[in-house]
């Protein structure tokens, strides 16, 4: 059994309720009109460009080419944590300390489920090392921007706080420690929940597509049970990372509070 | 500008709203980054990691702040003679930060400092939020922590009567400026 193809005809009756949607936004002047049909527009080119690479990709599956895809998607990430903070660190540090928790934690998790739980061969099989590292990032990207926000949010609007317990003899460490947990939990929080739900609120979008695609159901759960326990790993590990790494940064070798190392707060900022 | 407090001395700061006197503190506090150089008992604010020289050169923020629920979890001991010599009972330590007034505030933020044993303090309008008698009795509590520690004492204040009474040389800061206050 294998997956039904979908023909154009399908796919433009779904583009006509994005149309529809579309339309509505207009007549209530909701002002996402644009903005939805630009990310449609996007979403058509992004996705249909990366069928392309990832077939050109699967018939020639070097090790160098699928090293080249693997870092072009934690550059992409690294873009995305940066535009997700209100308030982030100054300079190539609002990039670094996001991409580099990212590279760690998510190439790391990759490789060993790629060598040591998968078993395939050779190990960097673009069938699975691309889709694992894309599940793999894409949620550590989540965790990490999230837990970055709050971090730089919170030293920004406790800095009173943190200056007092400085003032007392805090070290650095001692003086964030707070915010620093705080930080971490929320950048862990959703994919606790999303491992608290699955299977009975929400049905994973990696099982759901095995399933679609003809696998048999309980292949597609042990897959998605080992994903989402990369995931939580993954997470945790690039969460932890760069929470520390920017707790620290936000300080200096005086233990003082260093605010001036955020950059000031873009109107574009989400 | 140079100052040298002597142990055993407390020194006035007075001057206008926006005149450096916070910043001036903080700076000995090593809270910013400042090319000058600050000196307790000869040794270099550089030379003693940054916890370690707050500790000794202990700053009383104007506006104290408070981290956890309750008063007592801010202190590492209970010290009820100073606790009485501000008026407050030994319960005082179980009591929600929340409900205290801000005179309260100030002089529990005080004693907590005062727990550090710091060998100078850096005072930032100590009694701003205190009616005449708590202010009479947070004057005395540091004469005697000055005396009893030959502590080095910084004293910002508004009110020139205070200044008159605590310190015997006294200044003006102005526009970042320090002037002998008779000047």
């Amino acid at each position: 059994m294998s997956i039904l193809p979908l023909g154009a005809g399908d796919l433009t009756l779904a583009a006509g309720l994005v149309l529809l949607v579309a339309a509505l936004s207009w007549r209530l002047r909701l002002g996402i009109a644009q903005a939805m049909l630009v990310a449609a527009l996007r979403t058509t080119a992004q996705l249909l460009l990366i069928g392309l690479v990832l077939r050109a990709l699967f018939a020639h599956a070097s090790l160098g080419w699928v090293a080249a895809m693997a870092l072009v998607m934690l550059l992409a990430a690294g873009h995305e944590v940066r535009a997700r903070q209100r308030r982030r660190l100054a300079g190539a540090w609002g990039f670094g300390v996001g991409t580099a928790s990212m590279f760690v934690s998510s190439f790391a998790v990759t490789v060993l489920a790629l060598t040591a739980l998968v078993g395939v061969e050779p190990w960097y099989e673009p069938r699975y090392a691309i889709p694992l590292l894309g599940m793999l990032l894409g949620n550590t990207m989540t965790g990490v921007a999230l837990g970055l926000d709050r971090l730089t949010q919170s030293a920004w609007e406790q800095r009173e706080v943190v200056e007092q317990r400085l003032v007392l003899g805090a070290t650095r460490a001692e003086a964030i420690a707070d915010a620093r947990r705080e930080s971490i939990r929320g950048g862990m929080i959703p994919i606790v929940n999303a491992m608290a739900a699955a299977g009975l609120v929400s049905l994973p979008g990696m099982m759901t597509g095995q399933i679609l695609a003809g696998s048999p159901p309980v292949t597609a759960v042990q897959y998605q049970i080992l994903i989402m326990f990369l995931i939580a790993g993954g997470t945790g590990l690039g969460t932890i990372a760069a929470v520390g790494l920017a707790a620290r940064r936000l300080f200096d070798e005086r233990h003082r509070l260093r605010l001036d190392r955020l950059a000031p707060v873009s109107a574009r900022g989400r | 500008m140079d100052l040298v407090v002597e142990p055993g001395e407390c020194v006035a700061i007075a001057g206008p709203s926006g005149a450096g006197k916070t910043l001036f503190l903080r700076a000995i506090a090593d809270l910013d980054v400042h090319d000058g150089q600050v000196w307790l008992d000869g040794t270099e604010r550089a030379s003693v990691p940054g916890p370690l020289w707050r500790r000794r050169v202990g700053l009383l923020p104007a506006e104290s702040r408070w981290w956890r629920d309750t008063v007592g979890e801010h202190f590492a001991a209970s010290d009820p003679e100073g606790l009485a010599r501000l008026g407050f009972g030994p319960e005082v330590l179980d009591w929600p930060v929340v409900r205290l007034s801000s005179g309260e505030r100030q002089r529990l933020a005080l004693l907590r400092l005062l727990a550090n044993r710091a060998d100078a303090l850096l005072l930032d309008e100590p009694t701003a939020n205190l009616d005449a008698e708590s202010a009479a009795r947070v004057e005395a509590l540091l004469a005697d922590y000055r005396k009893g520690r030959d502590a080095a004492l910084l004293w910002v204040s508004h009110d020139a009567a205070q200044g008159r009474r605590v310190a015997r040389r006294r200044y003006r800061m102005d526009a970042g400026r320090l002037l002998a206050a008779d000047a």
